[in-house]
């Protein structure tokens, strides 16, 4: 299947075909879930309405870490079996994880200033999402830095590889460092520690930005194939104009 | 001399007698440090509380300065091109000059530290607590370097784009450093637990990062 796909225009075309249902699928997701989570679910006790903001916080938080899973694991299928769409679905998966990432820290802040009256704080879990933002800025940076594709594509796996490796150590030293955020509410041992009422929504609302993160990430890598087969026939065209002059 | 005792000898002697290398960066950790106070004004109080983790601080700051130094002149005048088709594998080589690098530049900056830590009021019983830090962590700061420098060779404004890359990496080095020289002036506990550390963040990287500062070294020469 993956292999298969090696095809960039059997790519393209499994695109095309699969871009209006899961269209259709984030926008029905992303609706039901605004919906409940907006309108449904109830203010919480403690935080009121501003435990809303959570809906959309947590499903960036989570992007944000899936998206680099995807960009460690595309780095592997760069560097190992030199698979040709695997540099263009980390090079495409970069910015989207950068901005959901982006979007964790912004609404992470908004909900700190009336809970905890601050914008800002030097916790263990904002600093490593901040880290991890620089970390992606990092890789956007590398890519538009080398001008060659195939050198800035094995470039840029080998530092997301490096980033996977010293993502779980900076984890660490920094929980080691300074811990005030609470503690993992829904994925533990012994189950979730929040009311269904609040679950329910959260969770649509987390397989709305995967479905969107899927939907953006496959418009990305088409976007970036075309733009590499541009390139191509530009110079050719370079080329042929080259010839025909002399 | 086998090889790589060669390869090392070279490169320290180029670093020495280049001049200004070791010099610049020496430098360039003293105008950091000395800026600083006229930022956050003159309370020795305040400056002592701060004086480990600024000394970090700059120490990463003079220590990437010289990082793209690492591998640049040697891709410039082609003789990465023979080192990588010598006897030695590329992972040997990258290893060897991070470590030429960190004689150079990691253990001159850590030695310089408690000088500047005189001017930072820094008790005198925490020093050599905090050149040990230093010593045991400048392995990580050039090894790591080594990736970033072996990355971004040859592109323009590199030494901008190395900051980026690789200053998120050095978080844990520094968390750790400072704690080590921090719970060893003001407490609580010991500050061995964050040394130890320390000296494994170290030890990995010496182990790991050549072998990507290898690969990154591949991808420019092709």
């Amino acid at each position: 299947m993956i292999m298969s796909l090696a095809n960039p225009t059997r790519f393209l075309s499994l695109v095309s075909a699969v871009v209006p249902w899961l269209t259709a699928l984030v926008v029905i997701l992303l609706g039901t879930g605004l919906y409940l989570a907006f309108f449904v679910s109830p203010p919480d006790y403690q935080q009121g309405e501003t435990v809303r903001i959570m809906y959309v916080h947590v499903p960036a938080a989570w992007l944000a870490m899936g998206c680099y899973l995807v960009i460690a694991i595309a780095a592997l299928g760069t560097l190992i079996w030199r698979h040709p769409l695997a540099d263009v679905a980390a090079k495409a998966a970069a910015p989207i994880g950068a901005t959901f990432t982006f979007v964790a820290l912004v609404t992470g802040s908004l909900w700190g200033k009336p809970m905890w009256g601050t914008y800002w704080v030097w916790d263990a879990r904002l600093t490593s999402m901040l880290v991890l933002f620089l970390l992606y800025l990092g890789l956007i940076a590398l890519w538009q830095a080398i001008e060659e594709p195939g050198r800035a594509g094995r470039a840029a796996a080998i530092l997301a590889l490096v980033g996977a490796i010293n993502i779980p150590i900076i984890k660490f030293s920094v929980n080691w460092w300074n811990t005030l955020h609470q503690p993992a509410s829904v994925l533990r041992v012994d189950g979730p520690s929040i009311d269904p009422a609040l679950l329910t929504p959260l969770f649509v609302m987390g397989a709305a930005f995967a479905a969107l993160f899927m939907l953006l990430h496959l418009l990305a890598m088409r976007t970036e194939i075309l733009r590499r087969r541009v390139r191509a026939l530009q110079q050719t065209q370079v080329e042929h104009a080259v010839l025909v002059g002399a | 001399m086998s090889p790589a005792l060669a390869l090392l000898v070279r490169d320290v002697k180029l670093a020495w007698r280049e001049g200004g290398a070791i010099g610049v960066a020496l430098g360039f950790y003293l105008v950091v440090v000395a800026i600083m106070p006229f930022g956050l004004g003159p309370d020795l109080n305040l400056l002592a509380h701060i004086a480990p983790g600024m000394l970090w601080v700059a120490l990463l700051l003079a220590a990437l300065l010289s990082a793209d130094r690492i591998f640049h002149n040697d891709y410039e005048d082609g003789t990465l091109d023979v080192l990588a088709t010598g006897p030695q594998s590329l992972p040997m080589v990258a290893a060897i000059k991070s470590l030429a690098h960190w004689l150079t530049t990691g253990i001159p900056l850590a030695l310089m530290a408690p000088v500047l830590g005189l001017l930072l009021n820094l008790p005198l019983d925490a020093m050599p607590l905090l050149v040990l830090t230093m010593l045991a962590g400048t392995p990580a700061v050039s090894f790591v370097a080594a990736i970033g420098a072996s990355l971004t060779l040859g592109l323009r404004r590199s030494g901008l784009l190395l900051a980026l890359l690789v200053l998120p990496l050095y978080v844990p080095v520094l968390i750790f450093g400072v704690s080590t020289a921090s719970m060893a002036i003001v407490g609580p506990g010991s500050p061995w637990p964050p040394f130890l550390m320390l000296c494994a963040i170290s030890l990995a990287s010496i182990v790991l990062a050549p072998l990507a500062a290898a690969a990154a070294l591949r991808t420019a020469m092709r």
